[in-house]
């Protein structure tokens, strides 16, 4: 128990000075301290409601997925018939409980439109996307698997986190972090003080631009009462635009979407000076574009945003620059706001705010000095008391204790770890626990000595007897830190992660180095009695 | 230098001399807790119900104007707000249902954010809005039941380590200790309407971990003191080792409790509650320790000889040879 060779102790000594080493740029920077830059400088992040800023959880609306992919199906397949040689003439196309189906109207066409199908149904990864079964001899239903469901989830899910990274890069905000969490959410933090809702504004802009036709033939009133004729759609027209309250139906089918930008900016319209945002499209993008211009002169377009019209202006002439301008009641800050969305890319999917939480600065600053200093004073007064009640043995515990903080800190900062206010109770359990530790062995020694063992056997006992409860006692608590962890959310977890590491550092400060100590002064001054 | 002795050397208290009346009086708190929790309620935070939380400072007021707060907020429109004083006088917090419709359309808290902290700055110009919480009740439902899934498994894991390491009866004990513990810390809460928030679970977990600290300290020597003194009778052997250990639970308690209350008096609000929670379940804790987690060894039917053939290989080893242990 009491045997350190040289080994162990140089072995010991270095573990402790590297790992307490990792602490200083976390102190330096809470005592206001500058750390020099030439250093290496692995810090502990403080979490938001220690050090303010603002945290939003979002959440994805996963229903539209399902209903875009087979959008998109119809297209395809109707694409894909109209296209054949010579071309197959499908109808009742009908996309109702989620399955896309639709009748082939010669018996002899079903082989070739099933070849046809097979590669749009396969996809192009491994999962196969949609099964197809034939019913009625003639009748194609298209249904889609559920790994090709959950594997465009996380994609859509990938792809949003990516424009939402973009778009809270392009206005500054400092050391964002970004990450999914579970199947369809995202977690955004800003430290600091930046502007909440700029950055809400930002991120809940799906910003998926759509052009398409004007329906011409339906009818005002029907439009009206909300019904639209077959191969239409009625949309309403933005809060914001000139037309608030009425609406318009456009043809579903035929459109062009507005992902192929390549730059968007705000910029003012040249005959009435009002805010507007300026678009181009890439190559793919203006062909497109010119083709729907060229096909449709004098008719009307309408440009919708996330399902909002925000003007349907006539198109005068084919468009084959590849620019375009929308207009649409914008304010400069909307407009602006509007070119970074579509600078970067539409959201796949509609993200909903469902949990926020914004601290202040101030409240976090006065949180840490005064959570420093009463844990500085609450340590001060522990330290003292366990001198004055075990002598040389209370004063190792207290530099054991000293270190054991240390450690905690390196290992935090080292590990890239978020200190947050149930963090902080996580470090007072585990300081609690290496007191503990301490106190028992000492208790231990005492005992041993009353008994009338001797120095040497005394100390021996103390610790091979009081480590059996300190090891229990502390297993018991990795147990429960670990299921916090997995189960545990948010603030929990920040309280698990400090526990664990804290329970290892305080078993090797408070249990192995005390006992070095102890071994090192017995060897050299060999006492005959002890205080304690 | 003359060292410190919080526990003279020959104590010796009878405490398990007073087991049942102390059982009696921890089942009528435990009780009287749940009680409380049941028909009080819990303060339950935004976190658990779902709503919006702002923070508060009236920086250079002496105290927080807390009814004309609450005439500002109600004229929106909003419905009544629930504000309470937290930490410092002059800090307030106003809790407020998130308006209807908003599960779909997140602007409608925003708006209600914007527009409460809008009328305080126009009515109370010295406000400080420290922070403003919104939760949807999806997520709150959520936090709610990984939190107490966490607390359940936890506790569980706990007793079956126990069980595994000492006998069934001990992990028994612990889980019942560790119940007592988190009910009167519950009940504390119903009691005072303190907040009871996300930080109050991480709270409840310390509490946990110090108290079956004490537990296995006790539980240890014990274990220890069964396979010492075979022919003891076990209350008289229990008491024997609470005293053992008795200068141990003074010194570690008092070394938490000055660590505590520095934190509690100087420390930032928002750790109060957690801080007090700890605090209390300190003294909850050695208490069940002495009281719940030794007595009911006897209940349960620890025998002076349990320890004979469980805890090292030779030892079993050696008595099923000699036939005393059915293999």
């Amino acid at each position: 128990m009491l045997d350190f060779p040289r080994w162990k102790r140089i072995w010991l000594w270095s573990l402790l000075l590297v790992v307490a080493l990792a602490s200083l740029p976390s102190l330096a920077s809470l005592s206001g301290v500058k750390w020099p830059e030439e250093l290496p400088d692995p810090a502990i992040n403080l979490g938001l409601d220690l050090a303010g800023g603002s945290h939003i959880l979002l959440e994805a609306d996963t229903s539209q997925i399902g209903a875009q992919r087979l959008e998109s199906m119809e297209e395809s397949v109707r694409t894909a018939m109209r296209t054949a040689e010579p071309s197959i003439r499908v109808g009742d196309v009908s996309t109702n409980d989620g399955r896309l189906s639709f009748m082939v109207e010669s018996a002899a066409d079903v082989d070739r439109a099933r070849e046809l199908l097979l590669p749009l149904v396969n996809g192009t990864g491994m999962v196969r996307e949609w099964s197809l079964s034939v019913v009625d001899e003639t009748r194609f239903v298209l249904t889609p698997t559920q790994q090709g469901l959950d594997a465009a989830l996380d994609q859509a899910m990938d792809s949003a986190k990516d424009v939402i990274d973009r778009r809270i890069n392009a206005i500054g905000t400092l050391e964002p972090t970004i990450i999914r969490q579970g199947e369809n959410r995202i977690v955004v933090q800003a430290p600091g003080q930046q502007d909440p809702e700029a950055l809400k504004a930002l991120i809940g802009q799906t910003a998926k631009l759509e052009f398409k036709l004007v329906d011409m033939n339906a009818l005002p009133s029907d439009v009206m009462a909300g019904n639209a004729p077959p191969g239409s759609q009625i949309y309403p027209y933005a809060a914001d635009s000139p037309n608030a309250g009425q609406f318009i139906a456009v043809r579903r089918l035929g459109g062009i979407q507005g992902d192929n930008l390549v730059g968007a900016q705000q910029g003012f319209d040249s005959r009435d000076n009002t805010p507007v945002v300026n678009i181009q499209f890439d190559q793919q993008g203006a062909a497109k574009f010119a083709r729907l211009t060229t096909e449709n002169v004098n008719k009307p377009f309408a440009i919708i945003l996330d399902g909002k019209v925000l003007s349907a202006p006539n198109i005068n002439e084919p468009i084959r620059g590849g620019t375009a301008q929308i207009s649409g009641g914008f304010t400069v800050e909307s407009a602006n706001q509007l070119a970074i969305s579509l600078r970067s890319g539409a959201l796949p999917v509609d993200l909903t705010v469902i949990e926020e939480r914004t601290v202040g600065p101030d409240l976090g600053a006065d949180s840490i000095r005064a959570g420093l200093i009463a844990m500085g004073i609450g340590t001060g007064l522990v330290l003292v008391l366990m001198f004055f009640t075990y002598g040389r043995f209370g004063l190792y515990a207290d530099i054991a204790l000293v270190l054991n903080v240390l450690m905690i800190m390196g290992i935090m900062a080292v590990m890239n770890a978020t200190l947050t206010l149930p963090g902080i109770a996580g470090f007072v359990l585990t300081i609690g626990a290496a007191v503990d530790a301490n106190v028992l062995i000492n208790e231990r020694i005492r005992e041993e000595r009353r008994k009338g063992r001797p120095v040497h056997s005394a100390i021996e006992n103390g610790y091979r007897e009081a480590s059996r409860a300190i090891f229990d006692a502390n297993i018991t608590n990795v147990i429960a830190a670990m299921l916090l962890f997995l189960f545990g959310q948010g603030p929990v977890k920040g309280f698990a992660v400090v526990l664990v590491i804290g329970i290892i550092t305080s078993v090797f400060t408070a249990v192995t180095l005390t006992r070095m100590w102890v071994a090192g002064w017995l060897r050299r001054t060999r006492p005959a009695d002890i205080n304690i | 230098m003359k060292l410190i002795k919080l526990v003279p050397d020959d104590t010796n208290i009878g405490f398990l001399k007073w087991r049942v009346p102390f059982f009696v009086v921890s089942g009528i708190l435990i009780a009287a807790s749940w009680a409380l929790v049941l028909f009080q309620g819990l303060n339950l935070g935004v976190d658990f119900v779902g709503g919006q939380m702002i923070r508060t400072t009236f920086v250079g007021q002496a105290e927080a104007p807390v009814p004309q707060m609450r005439e500002t907020i109600a004229r929106l429109g909003y419905g009544d707000p629930i504000i309470q004083r937290f930490g410092a006088e002059n800090e307030a917090s106003i809790r407020m249902k998130l308006p209807e419709g908003s599960e779909s359309q997140p602007d409608l808290a925003n708006t209600m954010a914007d527009r409460i902290t809008g009328a305080l700055r126009a009515d109370f110009p010295g406000v400080r809005i420290d922070g403003v919480d919104s939760v949807s009740g999806k997520v709150s439902s959520e936090l709610f039941r990984t939190g107490l899934l966490s607390l359940l498994l936890s506790m569980i894991a706990i007793s079956i380590y126990i069980w595994v390491r000492f006998e069934w009866q001990f992990g028994v004990g612990a889980l019942f200790a560790l119940f007592h513990d988190v009910s009167l810390t519950l009940g504390f809460f119903a009691l005072t309407q303190l907040e009871f928030d996300l930080n109050i679970v991480a709270a409840i977990l310390t509490i946990i971990g110090y108290s079956l600290n004490d537990t296995i300290v006790v539980y240890d020597r014990i274990r220890e003191n069964l396979k010492k003194f075979r022919k003891m009778p076990v209350p008289e052997l229990l008491d024997l080792s609470v005293n053992e250990t008795l200068s141990r639970t003074v010194m570690t308690n008092l070394s938490l409790l000055i660590a505590l209350v520095p934190l509690l008096f100087f420390g930032p609000a928002s750790l109060f509650g957690m801080t007090a929670a700890i605090t209390l379940g300190i003294f909850v804790g050695t208490y069940s320790s002495i009281y719940m987690a030794a007595p009911l060894l006897i209940w349960l039917g620890v025998k002076s000889d349990s320890f004979v053939h469980t805890t090292d290989g030779p030892d079993k080893a050696e008595r099923i040879a000699r036939g005393e242990v059915q293999t």
